[in-house]
């Protein structure tokens, strides 16, 4: 939600209304969506360590349980959105159309359209990029060692609230980028856009195997297949209800997700 | 003089001691609070008939709150009435049960409000001519049956799971019930059902459209009902083992407890207040439709029992109490009332993580600060100086919401 409201805020600083005249194309329209997403991902980023400053940290200071910070969550959400509400207000924001949408090539019947390959490759760098990252940095390494035991890390000499700040800044950047994307192609954004995404985003992660980002890949993939499969079937109503019931079928068979490791079990 | 003669008198002659007494207090020997008592109301029984007298106090005092007219408890831009049946004594019995789930079990259900949709929903097609047209007091045990029954449904494939996962599915069910309701035409769809019954009268009782009291005084009745249940419940065999099953499910399975078996009986139990409450809504309001049973609902709920103490019943209620009751008397700042609640809860789990009135056992627990880990984590206790944070994706998730 910050993520798409950045990128808007962005477009607007750069003087683009909605209309034909902000269309562009070639080098401006990529100055412009790189500038945007920088927007996009410092603001949800930076709003990601606050976040974490403010709800979290004091917590795990305390030791406090997994329900508080899940409240604690729960109640940050809440205020963010409600200072978008207040703000912005609670309709729908329309959000300029940046560069003219046309059919690229097709897929046996299916049409690919440049802003539908634009979300797709993104979606693949940051997946990539995202992995490396985790996998072969150092700082990587001690995401992995608090995700396993954050007692062990501290006493390995892993700075846990580093690392954490710098989770909450990945997943933020993250975001911002996705709510970029979010607006190129859908063109609007609201206060509350990002509850069911949210809920979506978890939802493919558990279905994937928490702990696990190929999983997590994989899950919002086979999510997002399946939902509009069984929307075409049954109808775009039970769009939610075919997720949530995949959801709970993957978890009955496999409680650890798809590609769930042992380690998941032991920790939940 | 006789022996009963003599302790009939005794209350007079402690009266005449009084005076001393006080000025021995004044001078700085400290008197603890039993020792201030008179002789004849030291003794257990008295103690507990003064316990007695008490809550006897309490409960008139909120049989008659409604038609009280308190100046600053009341809401001046609702109804005081209704809005102590609704959200106050909802939310209170809701909590109640939420808190057998959430509170003495350990299993994080964030989909909770499908219960309470299931016995509005049940209570509506029961009652109107969608169904067999029944009447309330043939309901209402079905109702709460049906929510148990679902509650149960629920349970046996998915309370294998532990921690986020549970919670993930109870939410993604809570939606489920919510959006086959929407989408079933026969139910009324969006919609709803309208022309749901009200109870019978019960003597000079009548159970109308206009006045909220009967419906606030019968809710009230089951609340009391439900916490002398509850108390019993929670210092019974079961109360035990939930207990044993929330600290450490794998202790408590290695120890005999049937872990499986007990966490479906809180499931059920917890969904059954879920479906009293639902049904006794839906007969007061007349007309439902799935809006009312959001996720937002379910959040409150478990807000109200971990903002009061989760696991402790009467920090429970007065959680319930304070998130309903108070958004209710600010409406003026309606606008900002949301943000508020927010900001509250952030303030609140910083400062105040166990909750208004913490439950004893998890205050001790919090003093020895006992690394316990395993599901106990799941509550409101400490669990070491630097607890595992919930994988990024979990909590980006919930941030960027």
């Amino acid at each position: 939600m910050i993520g798409t409201f950045g990128a808007l805020f962005a477009t607007r600083w750069m003087g683009i209304a909605a209309g034909p005249g902000a269309i562009h194309t070639g080098i401006t329209l990529v100055l412009i969506l790189l500038a945007a997403a920088i927007v996009a991902m410092a603001a949800s980023g930076l709003t990601a360590v606050l976040l974490e400053r403010i709800a979290y940290r004091p917590l795990r200071r305390r030791g406090a349980g997994r329900l508080s910070a899940l409240i604690s969550a729960i109640g940050a959400s809440l205020f963010l959105q409600e200072t978008f509400a207040l703000w912005q207000g609670r309709n729908l924001v329309p959000f300029p159309r940046l560069m003219e949408k046309r059919v690229l090539f097709h897929v046996f019947n299916a049409e690919i359209r440049n802003d539908q390959l634009l979300v797709i490759i993104a979606a693949l760098v940051m997946m990539v990029v995202l992995d490396r990252f985790v996998r072969k940095t150092r700082l990587g390494r001690g995401v992995r060692a608090v995700a396993q035991s954050s007692e062990t890390a501290t006493l390995m000499g892993v700075n846990i609230d580093r690392v954490v700040t710098l989770t909450f800044l990945l997943g933020g950047l993250m975001a911002g980028a996705a709510g970029l994307l979010w607006v190129v192609y859908l063109e609007n954004t609201g206060y509350n856009i990002g509850f069911l995404l949210g809920i979506k985003a978890f939802t493919a992660a558990v279905m994937g195997g928490i702990g696990n980002l190929r999983g997590a890949l994989l899950g919002g993939l086979a999510l997002g297949l399946i939902e509009n499969y069984g929307a075409a079937i049954w109808g775009a109503e039970w769009k939610d209800v075919i997720a949530f019931s995949l959801l709970l079928i993957v978890l009955m068979f496999r409680p650890t997700g798809l590609l769930g490791e042992s380690l998941t079990a032991a920790r939940a | 003089m006789n022996r009963a003669a003599s302790r009939a008198l005794e209350p007079l002659r402690w009266l005449g001691t009084q005076r001393s007494r006080l000025r021995e207090g004044a001078r700085g020997r400290v008197v603890t609070w039993s020792e201030s008592l008179p002789p004849w109301a030291r003794t257990r029984r008295a103690r507990q008939s003064g316990r007695w007298v008490v809550r006897l106090a309490v409960v008139a005092f909120f049989y008659a709150l409604p038609s009280m007219k308190l100046p600053l408890l009341n809401t001046p831009q609702s109804d005081f009435a209704t809005v102590l049946f609704f959200p106050v004594g909802i939310y209170v019995l809701l909590a109640m049960g939420l808190n057998v789930v959430v509170g003495q079990a350990g299993l994080l259900d964030l989909g909770y409000v499908a219960f309470f949709a299931i016995g509005a929903y049940s209570m509506a097609i029961l009652g109107t001519d969608i169904g067999p047209q029944w009447t309330f007091p043939m309901i209402l045990p079905l109702a709460i049956a049906i929510a148990m029954v679902a509650g149960v449904i629920l349970g046996t494939p998915t309370l294998r799971l532990r921690g986020d996962y549970l919670a993930i599915v109870t939410l993604g069910f809570g939606e489920i019930v919510r959006i086959v309701a929407v989408n079933t035409d026969s139910i009324g769809g969006p919609r709803g059902i309208s022309g749901i019954p009200h109870p019978p009268s019960i003597g000079g009782i009548r159970f109308g459209l206009l006045d909220p009291k009967p419906y606030y005084w019968l809710l009230l009745t089951l609340i009391i009902v439900a916490i002398l249940l509850l108390r019993r419940l929670e210092r019974s065999r079961v109360g035990r083992a939930w207990t044993a099953i929330r600290e450490d499910e794998d202790a408590a399975a290695l120890m005999g407890v049937p872990v499986f078996k007990f966490k479906l009986w809180a499931f059920a139990i917890g969904a059954g207040f879920g479906g009293l409450g639902g049904t006794l809504y839906a007969s007061k309001v007349i007309f439902i439709n799935p809006n009312t049973f959001t996720v937002i609902l379910s959040i409150l709920i478990l807000s109200a029992v971990v903002l009061g103490g989760s696991g402790n019943l009467a920090g429970v209620i007065v959680g319930a109490v304070v998130i309903a009751y108070l958004p209710e008397r600010f409406r003026n700042f309606e606008e900002y009332r949301v943000l508020v609640f927010g900001a509250a809860l952030v303030v609140m789990m910083i400062f105040r993580p166990q909750g208004l009135i913490p439950s004893r056992r998890r205050a001790a627990e919090l003093e020895t600060g006992s690394a316990a880990g395993g599901l106990g984590a799941l509550g409101a206790e400490v669990v070491g100086e630097t607890t595992a944070p919930a994988p990024a994706s979990s909590r980006s998730g919930g941030a960027d919401g």
